[in-house]
Formats: C-alpha cells, sequence, structure tokens
C-alpha cells in the first residue's frame, strides 16, 4: 500500500465531494448574496481537490491525473468521509455539514502547513486561509439559523443532530495515518478531535443550540464503505467521461 | 388653482426640454436627478428584464455544472454562473436606486408580470450546449451591453462597465469548448454542431425584434439608453460570428446565409418571429421549469431569510439593551 | 404574508494600500458582518480588494439635486483656487 497516496486520496476526495454538492446550490440558494457566496465555497473545494489529487497523482506513478482520478473511480475506491457525501437537504442541512467539516479542516490545514513534505505544507497553507474563511461563513449561520426564528432553531438542530453520528471518518486513525504520522508529513485526524469539539461547542452554545450527546458513529468512509448518496452523486459528477472515454474536453 | 396648474406643466415642459437636452449632450442623469416619469419606468423596466435576464440564466448552466467533464471546466463553469448572480445582484441594484426594493421587483418575475430573456427558455441537452451559450448567447449580450455602458443613466451604466469586464472571459470559454468538441471525436463533433443548430437562432433573435417591430426603440435611443438599433447590432453579431464558426469547421443553420461582398454583410434568412413570440408569451421549452426553479429557491429560502433577519434584530436589541444596563 | 427585506448596505473597497476606499455598489445582507462577508464574495472575487467598508444605506445623508446650483455654482468663480490662475515669467521654471 502507498500511505501516501491513500493519504493524499482522502484529503481530495473530501474536498471534491463537498465541492460536488456545493455546485448545486449555484443558482438556487435563499438570496442572491448567498448563492455567491456558497459558490466560492464551492469553487475554494474544487481547487483544493484538483491540488490534491493531482499530487495523489504524481505520488501513484501510474500517470494518473486529477481527471483520472475524480472521474474514473469507482465509489468503493473514493475516500471521502461520510459526512461530505450526506445530501444537501435545506440550507440549514448544508450549512450544518459545512460547518462541521470545516472546523474540522481548519485545524486540519493548520497541522499540515508545518507537515515535512513541502509540496502538502504548500497546499495546506493555501487552504488554511479558504478554510479560515469558509468556518467564518458556517459558524456565523450556525448562530443566525439557531438564534433566528422558532423555526430555524427547530430545523438547524435537526441537522445537527442528523449529521453528529457522521463525523467519525474525519478523526479515524488507522496505518495509513500513522504512517503520515511518523514520517513526518500528516497530522494525526485523532488529535484533531480535541480542538473540533471546542469549536463546535463554542458555536452550538453562542447559537443556543445543544450537543448531542456522545451516539453510534457511522464510519466506514476512509476505507471506501460510503452510503447509497454516493454512487448516484458520481454516477451523475462521472457521466461524460465515462460514455467518452477517449474525448478531451 | 387654474393657474398654479398651468405653471406646473409649463415648469414640466422646461424640465423635459432641459432633460432632453442634457441627455443629449451626452451627460449623466444620477438617481435623485429629476427625470420624466417615462424615463423612469423605461429604465425600471429594461433594467429589472436585464437583472432576470442574469438570474434566470443562470439555470440552463447551472444544470452542467454536476456533469462537467473536467474539474477544471467544473470550476470554470461555477465561477461563469456564480458572475451572472453577481451581474444579477448588480442589475437589481441599480433598480433599486430609481426607488423600486429588489423583493418586489423578485415577486414580479415569480408572478410572470415581469418578462425575461427568452433564451434561456430553451433546453441545455448535451455538454456542447455551455460552449455554444458562452459563446452565441454570450457573444449576443456583450454586444448589447457594451453601448449601454454608456447609457445616460449613471447607475446602470456603471453596473453594466462591471458586468462587461467580468462577461469578458466567459465568451472566450464558452468558444474554447465548442472549439475542443468541433476538433474531438466524432461524437463530440456531432454535439457541438448539434448545440449550434439548437442555438444559433435564438440567439439572433436576442437582439429583439426587427427595428420597424421595435415600438419602444426611438424613445430610448432618444434618451440614450439604447444607442443602436436591433436590427444594427444583430448584422454586427452574425458578421463576426459566421467566420468563427467557419474556422472551427461548424455549420451554421441557414441555408440562405450568404455573404455580400458589395455590402461588405452577410445576408441571413428569415427569422422565425413566431416562434419567438411564443417562448416570450410563455410557450417556450422551458418557461415553466425556470419561473417553477426561482420561485421554489425563494420560497425553500424564506425561513433562512427570515432567521437572518430576526437574529440580526435579536442582536441589536440585545446591545441597546445592554448599553442601556451599562448606561 | 408580507416579508420585510434585509436592509441595503452601500459598499466601499480599498483596491489597495494607499488609495482610498471607493463606492463600487450595493447589496444585501441582514447584518453587518454578512455585509462584509458579502461584499468579499460579490465585489472582490477578482482582486479587488484590500479592504471593505460597508455602511447602511439609510445611514447615508446626501445632498439634494435642488440645492446642486447653490451648493456648488459658488465655487465657479473662484479661480484664483487653482494653481493655473497665476501667470509666471518663464525664467520661472518650477513652481
Amino acid at each position: 500500500m502507498n500511505a501516501r497516496f491513500e493519504y493524499l486520496l482522502r484529503l481530495g476526495d473530501d474536498a471534491l465531494i463537498l465541492g460536488q454538492q456545493l455546485g448545486f446550490w449555484t443558482g438556487h440558494g435563499p438570496v442572491l448574496e448567498e448563492d455567491i457566496a456558497l459558490t466560492n465555497i464551492g469553487l475554494d473545494q474544487i481547487g483544493q481537490a484538483r491540488a490534491w489529487l493531482t499530487l495523489a497523482g504524481k505520488t501513484e506513478e501510474t500517470g494518473r491525473d486529477e481527471d483520472h482520478l475524480a472521474f474514473f473511480r469507482d465509489q468503493s475506491e473514493f475516500r471521502n468521509a461520510l459526512l461530505c457525501e450526506r445530501p444537501n437537504g435545506h440550507f440549514g442541512d448544508t450549512i450544518t455539514r459545512q460547518f462541521l467539516f470545516d472546523a474540522y479542516a481548519v485545524a486540519l490545514h493548520a497541522g499540515l502547513s508545518t507537515s515535512l513534505d513541502p509540496e502538502i505544507a504548500a497546499i495546506a497553507r493555501k487552504s488554511a486561509k479558504e478554510s479560515a474563511y469558509h468556518l467564518r461563513h458556517s459558524r456565523a449561520w450556525m448562530v443566525r439559523l439557531g438564534d433566528g426564528t422558532e423555526e430555524s432553531r427547530r430545523k438547524i438542530q435537526a441537522s445537527v443532530n442528523d449529521l453528529m453520528p457522521y463525523v467519525g471518518d474525519l478523526f479515524h486513525s488507522d496505518d495509513v495515518t500513522r504512517e503520515a504520522v511518523s514520517a513526518g508529513w500528516g497530522t494525526d485526524p485523532a488529535s484533531l478531535r480535541h480542538p473540533w469539539e471546542s469549536t463546535v461547542a463554542e458555536a452550538l452554545a453562542e447559537a443556543g443550540l445543544d450537543r448531542p450527546g456522545p451516539g453510534p458513529e457511522q464510519t466506514g468512509g476512509r476505507e471506501g464503505k460510503h452510503t447509497e448518496q454516493l454512487s448516484f452523486l458520481l454516477a451523475e459528477m462521472q457521466v461524460l467521461p465515462r460514455t467518452y472515454p477517449d474525448a478531451s474536453w | 388653482m387654474w393657474n398654479q396648474r398651468i405653471f406646473e406643466v409649463l415648469m414640466e415642459m422646461d424640465l423635459l426640454q432641459r432633460f432632453e437636452a442634457y441627455v443629449a449632450s451626452e451627460k449623466k442623469i444620477e438617481p435623485k436627478d429629476w427625470m420624466p416619469d417615462a424615463y423612469r419606468r423605461t429604465l425600471v423596466r429594461q433594467i429589472s428584464q436585464h437583472a432576470h435576464s442574469e438570474v434566470v440564466g443562470m439555470l440552463p448552466e447551472g444544470n452542467w455544472i454536476s456533469r462537467a467533464p473536467s474539474l477544471k471546466r467544473k470550476a470554470i463553469l461555477m465561477a461563469k454562473v456564480q458572475d451572472e448572480a453577481g451581474h444579477g445582484l448588480y442589475l437589481y441594484s441599480a433598480c433599486e436606486t430609481l426607488g423600486v426594493r429588489r423583493d418586489d421587483t423578485i415577486r414580479d418575475l415569480h408572478s410572470g408580470k415581469a418578462k425575461y430573456s427568452s433564451i434561456f427558455n430553451y433546453p441545455t441537452l448535451n455538454w456542447a450546449d455551455i460552449g455554444a451559450i458562452g459563446w452565441l448567447v454570450d457573444g449576443a449580450a456583450i454586444m448589447n451591453q457594451v453601448p449601454i455602458c454608456k447609457c445616460s443613466y449613471g447607475p446602470y451604466a456603471r453596473a453594466m462597465v462591471r458586468v462587461c469586464k467580468e462577461e469578458s472571459f466567459h465568451q472566450r470559454q464558452g468558444f474554447q469548448i465548442m472549439m475542443t468538441m468541433a476538433g474531438g471525436t466524432a461524437e463530440q463533433k456531432a454535439m457541438a454542431q448539434d448545440a449550434l443548430n439548437r442555438w444559433w437562432w435564438p440567439s439572433i433573435m436576442m437582439f429583439g425584434p426587427p427595428d420597424q417591430d421595435s415600438p419602444n426603440s426611438a424613445q430610448s435611443m432618444a434618451w440614450n439608453i439604447k444607442r443602436f438599433s436591433n436590427d444594427e447590432l444583430r448584422q454586427k453579431f452574425i458578421d463576426l460570428t459566421v467566420p468563427q464558426a467557419d474556422l472551427i469547421g461548424l455549420t451554421v443553420p441557414d441555408a440562405d446565409l450568404k455573404w455580400n461582398a458589395e455590402t461588405g454583410h452577410y445576408e441571413h434568412g428569415p427569422i422565425d418571429w413566431d416562434e419567438f413570440k411564443r417562448v416570450v408569451a410563455g410557450h417556450g421549452p422551458c418557461n415553466k421549469e425556470r419561473l417553477e426553479a426561482r420561485r421554489k429557491a425563494w420560497d425553500d429560502g424564506a425561513w433562512v431569510r427570515d432567521a437572518a433577519r430576526a437574529h440580526a434584530e435579536k442582536r441589536a436589541s440585545r446591545k441597546s439593551d445592554s448599553n442601556t444596563a451599562a448606561a | 404574508m408580507e416579508h420585510k427585506q434585509w436592509p441595503l448596505w452601500e459598499i466601499f473597497i480599498r483596491s489597495r494600500q494607499g488609495l482610498s476606499h471607493r463606492h463600487v455598489g450595493s447589496l444585501h445582507a441582514a447584518d453587518a458582518e454578512m455585509a462584509v462577508e458579502n461584499a468579499r464574495d460579490v465585489y472582490t472575487r477578482r482582486q479587488e480588494g484590500a479592504s471593505i467598508w460597508v455602511v447602511p444605506a439609510s445611514a447615508i445623508t446626501a445632498s439634494s439635486p435642488d440645492e446642486k446650483d447653490v451648493l456648488f455654482d459658488p465655487a465657479d468663480d473662484k479661480v484664483y483656487r487653482h494653481p493655473t490662475f497665476y501667470d509666471l515669467p518663464d525664467e520661472v521654471k518650477n513652481m
């Protein structure tokens, strides 16, 4: 197993799946300003995905580029966290998914910024600025929706309750991450849990929302064990390159 | 009383005369300046239609964001459709300087009272449609819009300067998609030709009815809201675009199209204005879906907009409470 | 139900250090924080900005166009405020 390749796929796939999902909001947001904001975040995610997947392809040394990795892998070969593939749902669901992820991404990118691997560190430093902005955006919306109206509070609380069981993958440690840590180019996901918890707890408190108690978690994304949603998402995303494998666009 | 009325009418006539002379000398009107009611109404109608076109225009292209065939194309398309949202926003803002609230303008769109460009009532059926829209639809839009950068109403002109600056990459990315596909596999070339076949006529209809059937044009030209006639712009677009199609090996779907060396222009076949009227009247292939999608986004977003407002109000009142307590 | 829309904000952008903030347009936002974020996303997507000001449109007091003559015409005849008003001998090269 090529641990660096596996590790980079996880980073790239999280960003790719989130970017793909955010793209559905372009033209359908609650207000024009928010269409633009969500698209900006989606663009950052796609940009990060491209950087990580390109690096993954180089690491693998079999000639697969970002597009090959994005469009010609099946769902069981995807390594994104289950949280990222949860459906867009309503605006509050999307915001909560993004918020739970952003709180993790900020800690992750901070950690990777000091990676001994200069290529990883460079992408992480660029991504760190983006994820800091994403967190600012999603966190502000958590507070607005939590504090806003009765209806918004009820909805966003339900989003939090629904999505919290899916965060486990983000903090999943295994042989890949152990090698990343021991070689000095990656971070230990388990170590991100504490900063993540405090970001989340603080925001939920400010939003007047309850932190659901610890319960059974749904995990498996890092090993390619996904929810039903992912293969639909990929079928749509991959349709053109799969239908016309010889074409370039 | 009667004298007073005559005095007002005379004043108004004087103002109107001064206004028309002022505008004719290429000077700008700003929001709070006096303007004839008809000028204001024309602007509100035109700017809001324009804004709606940008926003509805996000839908046919937005369709393909999820299926863009490479990550680079996906990013470009997202950025492009996002720009359209920005353009809608700049234009709604320009409209607001005339005293029309954005929510009310949007309500007129959703009720079917306001119009938007008919072109967006056609479906996007294959990836080359994204190329054709950028190349032809944005190309036609730019041709329409560049003159508006000099329009007499300041806020509209300024919004258009920004729009035109941003649009310049839109047409290029579209043409590049078409060029790549036209030079690609046989299937890709077929898709590109199919897209050109379907988008050509609607694109040249974007310039509006022929001059003799365009009732509002003369007044708009006198007011420097409109600078060139529909037919002039259409001809310019055709002259520019046909050689581009030739260059990438695609055929413009007009059997009567021919170059006239004497006039230095292309002559084109008859335009099906009945189809144009049908689509404007709401019977195009996608009128219903487009409006429904806009209404749904707006209705689904209501609780979000309410929540943000409620939060802002609560926070402001908490702040003033704590200020009172501190004092 | 009649919904109140979010307030309108006027946006001023400093395009780079050394220049003043310039009015670029307006947008809607529920609060000031959101106005800053929206301004960033709407008006600085192409590296147009180094700093953003947002001002509630309702907080702006504008001079009235009716007063234009009264306010601005009196400056017309004060040509002595401009350097070109003063004739200098050619020998004075720079002043």
